[in-house]
């Protein structure tokens, strides 16, 4: 119990910067989230575009794609990383100052995001858009992020390097080769560079990066959370350590080949094409593996779902991850691809990803984690978690429903020909009949949505709580309660 | 070299790989060679020093 105590003088761990990372990434998932429900409201009702071009949907929806993924996801990576390698090392962060400039670099890099975005400066790469100077910076930021990481490994008082860690390691050392590689460009003046890649190379080195985005960035790095936070609420260990191992190498070494899966009947070679089906078909199983051991890992434990809505929000978003990495590999098929590429389908597959997996596992991390980081029993109030978690659900479920038909239907329409040979709908016609799942998804969007702003009220009053209901000297076993009370 | 049986090497590598990394979990490790990493999360407590109890522990490995 020699490292222990966050409340008295000195800090064992460094919370202020998880503190900084958690506060942010409330914000930007506010933030990310309202962007994407303005672009859902511009694709139900176009004169949302107010006829400017900085807020025309072609310049928002990067804006929204890199607030959500990179700075709610990439903060509560930060947060949960380095909160997790310090508690799971019994080690103090290293280099506490790089940790610093990470923050605010970080920062840094999204505000350039939002600024230079809606100016319409861009690469065109999908989830790559940021100009080389931003990619600089994120690369100092990056290498920063690795020496923190990897030095606080190299300092820790434990044996072993728990499977969290590992994942978060996976992550941050492939995203750094990913962005390397994938931004790499010939600058021609201080806003515009042309991709040092060409042609079909060019939209193969744009995919690998964009899969393994998905595949080491917004899997990797929040099985890293899900490997911590779960067992952690559940107050278990996890459910097969073995399982863990064998599924990190497996998820790792297959995920780096499925990017061809997003360009299945391009110019890209046919044997390449292939060889991403396959890969993404045999990712089902590593996929698999670890939302098997994450949510058995509550076996023997199962009625803490009823009364913990943190632990649910684990647990859902543990599902919702198995419902998309099924999906994807399904989709990654050629002869389904032919039908649900350029769909709502994939709109749809992603947000089952973004706003199931990623966003409410996030939510609960944040949700345990934000008591602790600021010595509070538990969080102001735990009937708001609950009603966040209906939210979330509903919300997610009315946008992946609503999508999956408009991505059907629209797929029908398109390849649907009359007996001469000619298209029996226009394209205009398919845009029309989307119209009741754009308001749907709008609707389940705007639910999620106010989900953040409820929860952002829950953390301002925990942190805000009086010191009456503090931690001070309370038995362990009252603040064990605190979240299933 | 062929670069196609470069490609059919480099299956053969990555499929002995998960093969060796399977054997060495399942095999030459035993359960509780894993346990105290498993338990990491739990050792340093300051809030909650529950330890999973290790009945429930015992109940696991008799299962595998």
């Amino acid at each position: 119990m020699s490292i222990t105590q966050s409340n008295t003088g000195s800090e064992p761990y460094n919370y202020k910067v998880v503190r900084q990372f958690a506060i942010m990434t409330v914000v930007w998932g506010i933030v990310g989230m309202l962007v994407g429900v303005i672009i859902a409201a511009q694709m139900a009702f176009p004169e949302l575009n107010l006829g400017l071009p900085w807020t025309h949907f072609g310049r928002l929806r990067p804006l929204h794609t890199n607030a959500v993924i990179f700075a709610f996801g990439g903060s509560a990576l930060f947060a949960s990383s380095y909160y997790v390698v310090q508690r799971t090392c019994q080690s103090k962060l290293f280099a506490p100052a790089l940790a610093a400039f990470t923050f605010w670099g970080w920062q840094v890099v999204i505000l350039s995001a939002a600024i230079t975005l809606p100016l319409g400066l861009t690469t065109s790469k999908e989830y790559a858009e940021l100009e080389w100077p931003i990619d600089i910076l994120i690369t100092l930021v990056w290498v920063s992020y690795a020496v923190v990481f990897f030095g606080t490994i190299a300092k820790r008082k434990t044996s072993h390097i728990y499977v969290a860690n590992w994942f978060f390691a996976a992550f941050i050392v492939t995203v750094a080769v990913l962005h390397l590689v994938n931004s790499a460009a010939i600058p021609v003046s201080l806003f515009k560079s042309y991709s040092a890649y060409a042609g079909a190379t060019d939209a193969m080195i744009q995919w690998w990066y964009g899969h393994n985005a998905v595949g080491f960035f917004l899997t990797a790095g929040f099985l890293g959370i899900m490997y911590y936070f779960v067992p952690k609420q559940a107050e278990q260990p996890i459910y097969s350590y073995r399982l863990s191992i064998v599924h990190f190498w497996a998820l790792i070494a297959i995920y780096i080949w499925a990017g061809p899966h997003h360009l299945h009947y391009t110019a890209l070679p046919d044997w390449a094409q292939s060889l991403g089906m396959v890969m993404s078909l045999m990712l089902l199983a590593p996929s698999w593996g670890g939302m098997i051991n994450g949510m058995m890992t509550l076996s023997g434990a199962w009625d803490k779902l009823r009364t913990d809505p943190i632990l649910r929000f684990l647990i859902v978003s543990l599902s919702f991850y198995g419902m998309s990495t099924f999906e994807g590999p399904m989709m990654s098929i050629k002869t389904v691809n032919s039908m649900s590429h350029y769909t709502d389908w994939t709109i749809g597959h992603v947000h089952s990803g973004a706003l199931g997996w990623v966003a409410m596992i996030s939510i609960g991390m944040l949700y345990h984690l934000i008591p602790r980081l600021w010595g509070k029993t538990e969080m102001y109030s735990i009937g708001l978690i609950a009603l966040h978690f209906w939210m979330s659900t509903v919300g997610t479920v009315l946008y992946i429903a609503s999508m999956w038909i408009n991505g059907l239907m629209q797929g029908l329409m398109w390849r649907a020909y009359n007996t001469d040979g000619t298209l029996t709908y226009t394209f205009a016609q398919v845009v029309e009949a989307s119209y009741p799942g754009y308001l749907v998804r709008l609707v389940g969007g705007f639910i999620f949505f106010s989900g953040m702003l409820v929860m952002a009220y829950n953390v301002f009053r925990t942190i805000r709580q009086t010191p009456e209901k503090e931690t001070e000297q309370t038995p362990v076993e009252a603040v064990t309660g605190g979240a299933s009370a | 070299m062929d670069i196609n049986t470069l490609r059919g090497i480099a299956t053969i590598v990555v499929m002995a790989a998960f093969i060796a990394v399977c054997y060495w979990v399942y095999v030459m490790k035993s359960k509780k060679d894993f346990d105290e990493a498993a338990n990491l999360p739990f050792v340093d407590e300051d809030e909650a020093p529950k330890r999973p109890d290790s009945s429930k522990l015992n109940e696991r490995a008799t299962e595998e």
